[in-house]
């Protein structure tokens, strides 16, 4: 439908819009090629998944997923622009052509999937967790019988809360703000008992608090919450290339490939694994529409899964989030990836 | 009746003392009974109120250091009043937002512009205004645009609005509203007095439309349903769809502050006008036009107090304006103190407060003048 | 212009033809650029397979909200129990507000013209501080300093039965059930006792005869009928049941709740708008004309009577409408609730509901559909009550 290309406003708007070049009907991949930079959809204020720092440079895990993704496409991780999403804008951000894939935080849900765009792999396994003051006592959730909680609204946060306590006979007084800002400050003061959403924000959240040693984030999760990074429907070339990005690191990490040796190992290496992860045998990379080195690159320029988590959520971060469900399958974790053959 | 006397009050006795400052005590504070009392409560609540704000903001503030630490009385070694270190250290980013530090000369240049435009348009009496308009409503905007946004051809890198913040945003998104409220609203006026009804009702369906609902709610409509209504190849920047929602919005309402200048000048000018030959656009552009907007100078200014408090709430929507930056420095771990709330509030409280109350002196000013003007001609 | 006459030169054929054809371009344009938008946007809506529709509605809305008017729980209402939650709480903070403002809006406009310097200047001081202060900075103030001067949740203030806490306000709460139903019944005959009383004692003032009290009677009627019922339900053995809140292990539990966030809604609305009406207040006391005020001085009238019996009755006139103008914008402006965490329509429908359906369009239209109905409405009822005032004004 384009009936209409200058409207009234047109004359305003035309300087300060922002066409995507490219039809709609071609491929992402073409598109993204053409443009010369990948859009990234990003949460734009979660610690540890992604943030802008002083420089105005950005950081975090899904950050360095999109960097991964560039890096595959255009041997440069720095060809990517980062668009914050709020909650509320992020899938028709997506729908819209505005971004060409939406790394943001976002739960794999069927009702998501079928609706509104698609999920090729979870980047991290999350669950909704509560912080609580450790003065409180508490070690379970089931002990927050009676009282109150913070929520940002706009999630999957305030069903699940509402289902689990539900489920089990327990009571609650809920209390809801739009952004986060609000919701940890209204807990902080006191006006809550718990603060409750992903765990992976709730470290971050800790860490924002003026006595972070005063709280506590429970172990239990009450829900499961696969982060996956987003795609338009309908373009199986994209999202196979999204899917992979993910698998290659994963793969990598299994192989032992990491930022350090990956240049050493290129040269040295006799494992036919490890030689096609490479791309130093077979013709892997032609499928997705890239070079045959693509993973190469994802791991010289942003590093395998356990180097992007440990540079932004491990040990050697302030958030000190542990790998739990994130470690690989042959550490006791979910994280698997399909054989590069 | 029983309230009307019955007898003549005795004279009353002549006034002691009308002049000088012990006059004007007795006049002005304590003329009876009910008003010394008051005068003493009122004196009695401030005397516990100001030492207080007075200590808070200047005497236990904490003017220098480089972390919350320094704001944290068991550090200070003494109560903290305002952490005003936290402003200092924060600054560049309540002014800039994310605005890369090595192009922050853009901003400062728009800055510049920006004082230059409003300076030309505030002094009536100032050189070529007509120039002026141009430069405000027409050059200075496209300047501004290329300037921030960046234009590759002049050797300005781009620079992503997602990056702009603070009191930069703040200026953009009122000056937006300004410059496209004006001439919009001057159409609206025009067309809702028009002679012909499916103009004037459209103008009408357009102004109620927009004033019979919280701009919050148009902020939210232009964020999720601006993208629909487009045609599928085109976006729009996250930092442009308040703006069409902020600009139709303050349209609505200056469109009505104009119909009142509109309908203040007398009909017997357009009459004049016409019988000395002008046609009916001439006469609204030379004769009526000039008169009303002169006329409505200080309802203008009143929305545009209004509409530069509005944009805090573009925050909501995810805009990072002043207000939103200032919540998001405010949650630095570093710089987590008690004060540190109470610091940021008083602080943006003294921007608005100084920003406000000036254009509504300018708005008093201009009423003043217009008034003297009314009675010399008289 | 409507009344200019037709232009010379132009005969008046011609004029209407072309005002015809730009009427028509009009609205073309504007058919068109409708059709456009729609067209544009059910085709996104259909790529990302969302049904229009208001069928939504209907479905469970699975989510809790702090404050409800009506019964409502997560698992069995819908998303139409959340719409109308949402919508009694903006039309309860918004009430309450507009009362509150109305006070302080009178009691500073008055001030402002004090004979006394320094209330004058106070009320000065107020009006130029909180007109030109963003209200969602004030509202962000009072909602910090609200929770800052609450005690702990843990160890909150008690007396009688109620507690004041950071949970906010609990009271004993009456249940009007059964046969309790006869004090707000009570309530209610002893409003319209009142009002009966107020309007006799208006006509007695228009014939010239002495009025009478007002005031103690209609207090008398409205908290003495009722509280009548309650000493006699309690003594026929039928007392009205109150829960008693109690403090449970996070804080004071059970009873009415008077939430932190409304409060500070309430506060913040209602100071902001003051500062508006109490402008309007002193030009509609400056409008009044000066002889009006001396001759009921010079009647024997206390400055109190003259404010209350002359000058305020005859400034009405010129108040009314822009007060209208302040209500509405105290309705709209308790909007801003979704920063603080008040559930009103805007932070439970548009917030969380859009957010879980995605039917942004029909969340968006009902909402504006809503405040559009709630302006005009309440600006036809304020006009219809000017034109009933009208003649009475001399």
């Amino acid at each position: 439908m384009r009936l209409v290309r200058v409207t009234p406003l047109g004359m305003l708007l035309g300087a300060l819009l922002a066409a995507s070049p490219a039809p709609a009907q071609d491929g992402t991949l073409a598109q993204v090629k053409a443009r010369g930079h990948l859009v990234c959809g990003v949460s734009g204020g979660v610690a540890g998944f992604s943030m802008p720092d002083g420089q105005g440079r950005w950081h975090g895990l899904d950050v360095d997923f999109c960097r991964a993704l560039a890096a595959a496409i255009f041997d440069d991780p720095d060809k990517v622009r980062f668009i914050p999403q709020s909650s509320a804008a992020r899938f028709t951000a997506l729908q819209s052509g505005e971004i060409d894939v939406l790394a943001r935080n976002t739960t794999w849900t069927l009702s998501r999937d079928t609706a509104a765009m698609n999920f090729p792999v979870i980047t991290f396994f999350d669950g909704q967790g509560f912080l609580v003051r450790k003065s409180l006592n508490i070690s379970q959730v089931k002990q927050l019988d009676r009282a109150t909680i913070c929520l940002q609204q706009g999630t999957t946060t305030e069903l699940n809360t509402a289902d689990w306590f539900r489920t089990r006979g327990l009571s609650y007084q809920v209390v809801t703000f739009a952004n986060s800002e609000q919701t940890l400050g209204a807990y902080e003061s006191g006006r809550c008992d718990a603060y409750s959403t992903d765990k992976s924000s709730l470290y971050g959240e800790r860490l924002k608090t003026a006595h972070p040693e005063d709280h506590m984030i429970l172990d239990e999760a009450i829900s499961k919450e696969p982060f996956a990074p987003g795609v338009r429907q309908g373009d199986d070339a994209w999202r196979d290339l999204v899917a992979w990005t993910h698998y290659a690191m994963i793969d990598a990490e299994e192989a032992g490939i990491t930022q350090d040796n990956v240049d050493r190992l290129r040269g040295e290496t006799l494992s036919p694994d490890v030689k096609r992860i490479l791309g130093l045998e077979g013709k892997y990379g032609q499928g997705l529409g890239l070079t045959d080195d693509w993973a190469y690159r994802i791991v010289r320029h942003v590093g395998n899964y356990g180097d992007v988590f440990a540079r932004n959520l491990g040990d050697g971060t302030p958030l000190k989030i542990p790998r739990g469900l994130n470690a690989l399958w042959t550490n006791g974790g979910l994280q698997y990836g399909p054989p590069i053959r | 009746m029983t309230i009307v006397r019955e007898t003549l009050l005795p004279p009353a006795p002549p006034p002691r003392r009308a002049a000088g400052p012990v006059g004007w005590l007795r006049d002005n504070l304590f003329s009876g009974a009910g008003n010394t009392v008051t005068t003493l409560v009122i004196l009695a609540g401030l005397a516990l109120l100001l030492p207080p704000v007075f200590r808070f903001l200047v005497t236990d503030a904490v003017w220098r250091g480089d972390s919350g630490e320094v704001c944290r009385p068991e550090v200070a070694g003494h109560p903290v009043g305002a952490c005003w270190a936290f402003i200092g250290a924060k600054i560049n980013y309540l002014v800039y937002g994310s605005y890369p530090a090595a192009e922050r000369w853009r901003p400062n240049l728009f800055f510049g512009l920006v004082a230059l435009g409003t300076a030309w348009m505030l002094w009536l009496d100032a050189p070529r205004r007509g120039l002026g308009a141009v430069f405000v409503f027409l050059v200075g905007p496209l300047l501004s645009y290329g300037l921030l946004s960046g234009t590759p051809v002049l050797g300005l890198a781009p620079i992503a609005t997602s990056l702009w913040g603070g009191i930069l945003v703040t200026l953009v998104v009122s000056l937006v509203g300004i410059v496209a409220s004006l001439p919009l609203g001057i159409l609206l006026a025009l067309g809702r007095r028009s002679d012909l009804p499916v103009l004037r009702y459209a103008c009408i369906g357009f102004i109620e439309f927009w004033r019979g609902v919280p701009l919050i709610t148009v902020l939210f409509m232009a964020n999720v349903m601006l993208p629909l209504f487009l045609p599928g190849d085109l976006t729009v920047d996250r930092l442009v769809r308040p703006l069409v929602g902020i600009a139709l919005f303050a349209s609505a309402y200056m469109a009505e502050v104009v119909r009142g200048g509109l309908q203040a000048i007398p009909e017997g000018q357009g009459r004049a006008a016409l019988a000395l030959g002008l046609t009916r656009w001439q006469a609204m552009r030379l004769v009526i036009l000039p008169q009303a907007l002169k006329v409505v100078v200080p309802g203008i200014v009143n929305t545009l107090i209004g509409l530069f408090k509005d944009t805090t709430l573009v925050s909501i929507v995810g805009i990072a304006d002043f207000i939103r930056v200032l919540e998001a420095a405010r949650a630095d771990p570093r710089w987590s103190a008690p004060t540190i709330p109470a610091t940021a509030y008083a602080f943006a409280a003294l921007f608005y407060l100084t920003f406000c109350f000036a254009m509504a002196r300018y708005a008093a000013f201009i009423e003043r003048r217009l008034a003297a003007g009314e009675r010399g001609r008289a | 212009m409507r009344a200019a006459p037709p232009e010379s030169g132009s005969g008046p054929g011609t004029r209407s033809t072309r005002a015809l054809v730009l009427q028509a371009l009009v609205a073309l344009a504007l058919a068109a650029l409708a059709y456009a938008a729609f067209a544009n946007a059910s085709e996104k809506l259909a790529r990302q397979g969302i049904t229009a529709g208001f069928g939504f509605l209907a479905r469970a809305a699975g989510f809790d909200i702090s404050q409800r008017l009506i019964p409502y729980a997560a698992a069995t209402s819908t998303y139409l129990d959340a719409f109308l939650v949402g919508l009694l709480n903006t039309l309860l903070v918004s009430g309450l507000a507009i009362g509150l403002a109305t006070v302080i809006g009178f009691a500073v406009g008055i001030a402002r013209l004090s004979p006394n310097w320094l209330a004058r200047t106070l009320a000065a001081t107020y009006v130029e501080t909180l007109r030109n202060l963003p209200l969602l900075l004030q509202l962000l103030v009072w909602y910090v300093a609200v929770r800052v001067a609450l005690p702990e949740a843990q160890h909150p203030a008690a007396w009688g039965g109620a507690y004041l806490s950071q949970r906010g306000l609990v009271l004993p709460r009456p249940d009007f059930q059964g046969a309790a139903w006869l004090v707000p019944v009570a309530f209610v005959a002893g409003l319209v006792g009142a009002s009966i009383r107020a309007r006799r004692a208006k006509r007695r003032i228009e014939t010239g005869a002495e009025p009478g009290p007002v005031v103690g009677p209609a207090l008398a009627l409205v908290l003495g009928l009722p509280a009548l019922a309650w000493i006699g339900l309690a003594l026929a053995g039928h007392p009205v049941p109150v829960a008693w809140p109690s403090p449970g292990p996070f804080g004071p539990e059970g009873g009415l709740g008077v939430l932190p966030e409304f409060a500070a809604l309430l506060l913040g609305l209602s100071t902001y708008t003051a500062a508006f009406i109490a402008e309007i207040v002193r030009a509609g006391l400056a409008s009044v004309a000066r002889g009006q005020g001396e001759a009921a001085a010079a009647l024997g009238l206390s400055r109190a009577k003259t404010l209350r019996l002359v000058t305020i009755p005859q400034a009405m006139r010129v108040i009314v409408p822009p007060l209208t103008s302040q209500y509405l914008n105290i309705t709209k402006n308790s909007s801003l609730a979704v920063l603080i965490g008040y559930p009103d329509l805007v932070h439970v429908f548009m917030g969380t509901v859009l957010n879980q359906t995605n039917q942004a369009v029909e969340v968006v239209a009902i909402t504006m559909a809503v405040y559009l109905t709630l302006s005009l409405g309440l600006a036809a009822l304020m006009n219809a009550s000017n034109r009933r005032a009208a003649p009475m004004t001399r």
